[in-house]
C-alpha cells in the first residue's frame, strides 16, 4: 500500500473509532446533567444516585473519547499536508473554533464536575454540568461545519494567485445547510446510543434485582433508568429519521452520485425502488451486473425528491457528468464511491438504528402503567442492544465518508460556474508529500493497536462499574474549611 | 498592526500558555516515582493536577487549531514535516489521558503501578519532544520551493535541537516539582521541594547554554536580547526562590522565564514562521521577506480575531477561576480509601 492508501485507511480508522466513543458523550453528558437537575430540583435521593452511576460511566468513556480526538485534529497536517495547505484558509476556521469555544468549555467544566462535589454549592455544581454538556455538543457542532464543508463547500473560492481555496463568508461556512442538518441528524443519533446505554443497562439491573426481590428498594430507580432511556431513544428516533430524511433529499441534490451509489442505482430511473438487499458485483467494476433482490416500489424516488415517481440519475450518467464538470488534473479518476461500501453501509445504518427504536418500544411497553418487568429476555435483549445506535452511528459515519470518495472536497453543483470558482479537491491530491509510506504505515499500525489495547480497557471497565450498579446515596457537603482536604479523584 | 503579526503573535502566546500549564503537569507525571514514592504520595501528585490537567491540554489544540486557521502552510510543513517526533508525542498523550483516567478505577495494585509507569513514561517524551521540535523550527530544516519538508527523521536529531530538548525537560521537572512544593503538605512537599532546588538549577544551567546558542546562532533580531535576559532572569529568579522556599514566586518566576523564552523563541523567528535550510527563498515567512507567505487571508484573519477577542477573555475567566476553586493543598494523611471495585471478580 502507498502513503495515499494508508493515510486514508488511519483516517477511517481514527475517525470510526472516535465516532464510536464521541455519541455517547454527547448524549449522556445531557442526560446525566437532566438526572442532576432532578436531583437538585426533587431532592430525590434516586436521582443523584443515578446521576453518580452513569455519571461515573460517562467519564470512563470521556476519557478515551478526548485520546482519539487529539490524533482527529493533528492527522490532517500530519498525513493530510496538501489539503490543509489547499483549504486551511476556509476548514481550519471551524476547527479553531471547536478548541477555543467547545474544548476548553468542556474540559474545564469537567474538572470542575468531577473534583467539585464538596467545593462547589448545588446550584453551582449543577451549572457546571450544564456547561460541559453544552461545551461538549457545541464542539459536534463544529466539527459537524468542517465535515459538511468537506461534503459541500460553501463561503468559498478558489483563488489563482495563491492556488488555494479562501474564506469568502463565515456566516456561510457556519450556516451551511449540509451543517444544519447533520448536527441535528448527529446529535439526535448520539441521543439514540446514550438513551440505549441509559436502558439497557437500567433494564438489566431491574429485571435482576426484580427477580431477586420484589420489594428490593433499587427497583424504583431502575425503573426510572429504562423509562427515560426509551423515551429518550424513542423521540430521537423520530428525530433520526426525520432528519436523515431531510439529509437525504438534500445529498441528492448535493451529491449525487454518493445517493445513488447508496441505492445500488445504476441506470437512471422514474418511480426508483428501494432495495433491502443486492447482488452482483457491487465492487464498481460491473454495474450492470448488480440486482435487486426485495424492494420497496418507488422509495428511492421519494426519499430523493420526496415523490414516488420522480426520476432519479443512475451511477452511469452521473460518472460521464462528474468526468465533464470536475476533471481530474493528473489521472482519469472514477468518480464512483466504491459501491459495495455505499450500499451495505447505508442499508446497516439504517437498521442498526430501527432495531435500537424497537427495543425502546419493548422497554415501554413492559414497564408500563407502574409495572416492573421481570422477563429475562428482555434484560438480555437491552443489554445487547445497547450496541445497536452504537454500530449504526459508525456506519453512518463510513457511508458518509466513503460515499464522499474519490473527493476530499465533494465539489459544489450549485456554485460551479466555468471551473474557477468551484472548489473540489481529490483525496489522491491532499496526501502529504512529505511523508513516506513506511511512516504513515508506522502510525497507522501503532495507533490501531493502541485504540484495540485502550478499546478493551474500556470495555472491560464500563462492564464493571456497570456491574456495580448504582452506588448508595451520600449527600454531598460542600466544605468551606482550608484544611479540609480536596475530594479525591484519582 | 498587520494581522498576520498579531496572529504570530497570538499564536506564541497560545504556546506559553500551554507550556506554562502542561508544562507543570508534565513535571507532575515525570515526578511519580521520585516526588510521590509511595503509593499515597503517587495518588497526591495526580490529584494535585487531577482538576485541570485536561484543560491544560487544550491549550495545545488551541495552539494547533489556531496554526491550522491562521498559518496553514506553516501548520501543513510542520506537521508533515515532524512526523515522528509528533507521532510519539500523539502516543504518549493518548496514553497519558487515559493512563490518568482510569488508574483508580480498579482497586489492584498492579494495574495502578502500570498506569503510573505509563503516566511517568508518557509525561517524559513530550517534555523532551516540544524542546525538539521548537529548536529545529528556530535553527530551520529542508524546507523545498513548495513548502515540503524534505529532510529525514535523524535530520531533526542535530546536537542544538537535543540541547533544546534537555531544556524544556529541566524546565518542566523545576516548573513540577515547585508546583507539587506549592500545592502539597507534609512528606511529599518535602520531597518536592528538594528536588525543586537540584532541578532549577539545572534548568538555569541547560537554558542558559540553549539560549545563548538559539540568539547568537540563528536569531534574525537583535532585540531578542531582551527576552533572552528575561527569561534568563526567570530561570534565575525559579532558583533563587526555591533555595529560600519561596515557591509562589518560584512558580510566577519560571512562567515568567517560559514567557521570555517563548518570546525568544518567536521573535528570534520573525519574520519568518519556518526558516528553509535549503534555501532561503523558501522560507516560510509571515510577511515582508523572501519567502512563502504562509499566512492565511485577510477575511480568514478578520474573523479568527473576533473570535479570539470574544473568548479568550472568558476562557482565561474560567479557568483561573477552576483554579481558584481547588487553590487548596493536598497531603497523604487526608487521602480516602481505595474504591473497592476489581477488574475480574463480579460483584453479587
Amino acid at each position: 500500500m502507498d502513503a495515499l492508501e494508508l493515510a486514508r485507511w488511519q483516517f477511517g480508522i481514527t475517525t470510526v473509532y472516535h465516532f464510536v466513543l464521541v455519541p455517547l458523550t454527547l448524549g449522556l453528558s445531557v442526560l446525566v446533567a437532566i438526572m442532576q437537575t432532578a436531583w437538585v430540583r426533587t431532592g430525590k435521593e434516586k436521582w443523584l444516585r443515578l446521576t453518580k452511576f452513569y455519571g461515573k460511566l460517562l467519564l470512563i468513556n470521556f476519557a478515551l473519547g478526548v485520546a482519539t480526538g487529539i490524533v482527529q485534529e493533528f492527522q490532517f497536517g500530519m498525513n493530510w499536508a496538501e489539503y490543509s495547505r489547499y483549504v486551511g484558509d476556509i476548514f481550519g476556521a471551524p476547527l479553531a473554533m471547536e478548541a477555543l469555544i467547545a474544548f476548553f468549555l468542556e474540559s474545564t467544566f469537567l474538572g470542575l464536575w468531577i473534583f467539585g462535589w464538596d467545593r462547589l454549592s448545588k446550584k453551582v455544581h449543577l451549572t457546571v454540568v450544564w456547561l460541559f454538556a453544552i461545551g461538549t455538543n457545541l464542539s459536534a457542532y463544529f466539527i459537524l461545519a468542517a465535515n459538511s464543508w468537506m461534503q459541500h463547500p460553501v463561503g468559498t473560492a478558489f483563488n489563482p494567485k495563491t492556488g488555494r481555496a479562501e474564506m469568502k463568508n463565515i456566516w456561510e461556512v457556519l450556516g451551511n445547510n449540509t451543517t444544519l442538518l447533520a448536527f441535528p441528524h448527529v446529535i439526535t443519533t448520539a441521543f439514540l446510543v446514550a438513551g440505549g446505554f441509559v436502558a439497557g443497562i437500567g433494564a438489566f439491573w431491574l429485571v435482576k434485582k426484580n427477580r431477586a426481590n420484589k420489594d428490593d428498594a433499587d427497583i424504583p430507580l431502575y425503573r426510572t433508568a429504562v423509562r427515560m432511556g426509551a423515551v429518550v431513544m424513542i423521540i430521537a428516533g423520530v428525530g433520526v429519521i426525520y432528519t436523515g430524511d431531510l439529509q437525504a433529499k438534500l445529498m441528492f441534490k448535493q451529491q449525487p452520485i454518493k445517493m445513488a451509489a447508496a441505492e445500488g442505482l445504476i441506470n437512471t430511473e422514474t418511480g426508483a425502488d428501494f432495495s433491502l438487499l443486492a447482488i452482483g458485483n457491487l465492487a464498481g467494476d460491473n454495474p450492470a451486473s448488480v440486482k435487486h433482490l426485495i424492494a420497496i416500489p418507488g422509495l428511492t424516488s421519494y426519499l430523493a425528491t420526496g415523490d414516488f415517481n420522480a426520476t432519479v440519475k443512475g451511477t452511469n450518467a452521473l460518472q460521464a457528468e462528474y468526468a465533464t464538470k470536475y476533471p481530474g488534473y493528473k489521472a482519469t479518476p472514477d468518480y464512483l464511491p466504491n459501491l459495495a461500501v455505499t450500499y451495505w453501509s447505508f442499508r446497516l445504518m439504517i437498521g442498526f438504528a430501527a432495531f435500537a427504536a424497537a427495543t425502546a418500544l419493548a422497554g415501554l411497553w413492559l414497564t408500563r402503567k407502574g409495572k416492573i418487568t421481570n422477563q429475562t429476555w428482555f434484560s438480555k435483549l437491552a443489554v445487547w442492544s445497547i450496541g445497536a445506535p452504537f454500530i449504526g452511528a459508525s456506519f453512518g459515519w463510513i457511508f458518509t465518508e466513503m460515499g464522499r470518495q474519490p473527493f476530499v472536497v465533494a465539489p459544489n453543483p450549485s456554485a460551479f460556474v466555468d471551473g474557477v470558482d468551484s472548489v473540489f479537491l481529490l483525496t489522491q491530491h491532499g496526501v502529504s508529500k512529505a511523508v513516506s509510506a513506511f511512516e504513515v504505515g508506522l502510525s497507522m499500525v501503532v495507533f490501531t493497536l493502541i485504540y484495540a489495547i485502550l478499546g478493551v480497557f474500556w470495555f472491560r471497565l464500563i462492564r464493571r462499574y456497570a456491574q456495580e450498579g448504582a452506588p448508595e446515596f451520600a449527600e454531598p457537603i460542600v466544605n468551606d474549611d482550608d484544611d479540609h482536604p480536596l475530594s479525591f479523584g484519582y | 498592526m498587520d494581522l498576520a503579526v498579531f496572529w504570530f503573535i497570538l499564536i506564541g502566546v497560545l504556546w506559553t500558555g500551554y507550556l506554562v500549564l502542561e508544562g507543570f503537569d508534565f513535571g507532575v507525571g515525570m515526578l511519580m516515582p521520585i516526588v510521590g514514592k509511595t503509593p499515597k504520595g503517587k495518588r497526591v501528585l495526580l490529584n494535585s493536577i487531577g482538576p485541570v490537567w485536561d484543560g491544560n491540554e487544550v491549550w495545545l489544540l488551541t495552539a494547533g487549531g489556531a496554526m491550522f486557521a491562521a498559518f496553514p502552510e506553516w501548520y501543513a510543513t510542520l506537521f508533515s514535516g515532524f512526523y515522528l517526533p509528533l507521532f510519539l508525542i500523539l502516543l504518549a498523550l493518548i496514553v497519558r489521558a487515559v493512563a490518568i483516567e482510569y488508574r483508580s478505577k480498579i482497586n489492584d495494585e498492579t494495574w495502578r503501578n502500570r498506569w503510573d509507569l505509563a503516566i511517568t513514561i508518557s509525561s517524559w517524551i513530550p517534555s523532551i519532544l516540544w524542546g525538539v521540535a521548537f529548536a529545529n523550527i528556530v535553527r530551520g530544516v529542508p524546507i523545498d520551493s513548495t513548502g515540503t519538508y524534505t529532510g529525514g527523521f535523524f535530520n531533526l536529531l542535530n546536537p542544538f535541537a537535543l540541547v533544546g530538548g534537555l531544556t524544556t525537560l529541566a524546565i518542566f521537572l523545576s516548573h513540577g516539582s515547585i508546583f507539587l512544593a506549592l500545592k502539597t503538605k507534609g512528606e511529599v512537599m518535602d520531597r518536592a521541594a528538594a528536588w525543586a532546588k537540584k532541578f532549577s538549577i539545572g534548568a538555569v544551567v541547560v537554558g542558559a547554554v540553549w539560549a545563548l546558542w538559539l540568539q547568537l546562532a540563528y536569531s534574525n533580531n537583535a532585540w531578542t536580547w531582551g527576552a533572552l535576559v528575561v527569561a534568563a532572569a526567570g530561570l534565575i529568579g525559579a532558583a533563587w526562590f526555591s533555595w529560600t522556599g519561596k515557591f509562589g514566586w518560584a512558580f510566577i518566576a519560571n512562567v515568567v522565564a517560559v514567557i521570555g523564552a517563548v518570546t525568544l523563541i518567536f521573535g528570534a523567528l520573525f519574520p519568518n514562521v519556518m526558516p528553509s535550510s535549503t534555501d532561503p527563498a523558501y522560507n516560510l515567512i509571515v510577511h515582508g521577506a523572501p519567502g512563502l507567505v504562509a499566512s492565511s487571508s485577510h477575511t480568514t484573519l478578520v474573523v479568527m480575531t473576533w473570535v479570539a477577542g470574544i473568548f479568550t477573555p472568558m476562557v482565561l475567566a474560567y479557568q483561573a477561576w477552576s483554579y481558584w476553586v481547588f487553590k487548596r493543598r493536598l497531603s497523604e494523611e487526608l487521602i480516602p480509601e481505595h474504591n473497592e471495585l476489581k477488574f475480574f471478580t463480579k460483584s453479587a
